[in-house]
């Protein structure tokens, strides 16, 4: 799966199945910060992700 | 999962593309009208970033046919907000919305970028001078409205409470008094949470960039928020009852009696306002 995190900013691909809940937690994101997306399309909690999906995780933090 | 009131798929909480663009924006227009906010005379200043939250404000205020222009500070920090001012004189020009920027470069001789290294501290100073500019360019103004949501208002009660702030505790809330010399700041997102606003704007396919301000992470804001961000995703609709309960329990504040800076005939509470003893300190 190739994941582009928006904050802290990374870009990393590695193999993934579960859900979007599943995968901000393997990455340590509180899913109140963060808005998952995949081609373009928000992405709920509870959606089963494949390993071949590009997902992008927005940041809804921002400014200071 | 199916969106509560049609087929669709949910790209919220409970509701799919269109309910929830419909649902957003007649909350904020809800809140507008309950707290008696605005009425179609009024000449709003919208204090813009070009981040989501003040974009939305803009584009909602802009759509709801309110007589709206937006002012911009360019507080000197590098490399954060030249993209935002870039993306919002586009997004202005776009819907033929005025524009003026100010800088702090200009209006108090120093960029943000050199007060720093001297050992000030960043969001202190930002926020006066910020403030002070706001002031001072909506005179003419009936109205500041800002970009303000849900979490920075629940951030703003939790660290007043910890510092035992209580005058400003009791002077937060969905718009400010009118007190001679200040613009009447409003907050039409008061009740919309961040992630709400990241949404719409997402759907409205604003594409605001992601900006975050290099001095963020030395305030004691961002500690609050992410122990409350912690909290409400453990226990959802925490954010919720606390302004729920914030607007319950707010008692109104005697203002004291205003007077004029003896430096810069600005309204102030003392005899020279904070912005003057700032550049004083700065400038020493």
């Amino acid at each position: 799966m190739k994941i582009r995190i928006e904050k802290p900013k990374d870009d990393k691909e590695t193999f993934f199945e579960g859900t979007a809940k599943e995968l901000l937690e393997q990455l340590e994101i509180n899913a109140e910060e963060d808005l998952i997306t995949r081609n373009g399309e928000i992405v709920k909690l509870e959606e089963e992700l494949k390993d071949d999906d590009n997902i992008e995780i927005l940041s809804v933090v921002s400014g200071g | 999962m199916k969106c509560k009131l049609c087929e669709n798929k949910r790209v919220s909480q409970d509701y799919c593309k269109e309910h929830f663009l419909k649902y957003f924006e007649e909350k904020v227009e809800k809140t507008i009208k309950e707290h008696e906010m605005l009425s179609k005379k009024d000449k709003v200043c919208v204090a813009a970033s070009g981040g989501k939250d003040s974009i939305t404000v803009l584009y909602l205020l802009w759509k709801l046919g309110y007589n709206v222009s937006a002012l911009a500070i360019d507080e000197g920090i590098e490399g954060y907000r030249d993209h935002t001012l870039e993306f919002l004189s586009k997004f202005c020009k776009k819907h033929k919305i005025p524009l003026k920027i100010k800088s702090y470069e200009k209006e108090v001789g120093k960029r943000l970028d050199t007060t720093v290294p001297k050992g000030n501290h960043a969001c202190h100073i930002c926020g006066t001078f910020r403030r002070h500019l706001l002031n001072k360019y909506t005179q003419k103004y009936d109205k500041i409205a800002t970009g303000h949501n849900l979490d920075d208002e629940c951030q703003a009660v939790m660290m007043n409470l910890v510092k035992g702030q209580t005058k400003l505790f009791s002077r937060q809330g969905p718009k400010t008094g009118q007190i001679e010399g200040f613009t009447q700041k409003i907050k039409p997102l008061y009740l919309m949470k961040e992630k709400e606003i990241m949404t719409y704007s997402f759907l409205k396919g604003f594409n605001t960039p992601f900006n975050e301000c290099p001095y963020a992470n030395q305030s004691f804001r961002a500690k609050v928020r992410d122990f409350v961000n912690k909290l409400e995703y453990e226990n959802p609709g925490t954010k919720e009852n606390i302004i729920n309960k914030y607007l319950d329990l707010r008692k109104p504040v005697k203002e004291k009696s205003i007077n004029k800076c003896q430096v810069c005939q600005s309204p102030c509470s003392s005899t020279i306002c904070k912005t003057c003893r700032i550049k004083q300190e700065i400038n020493a």
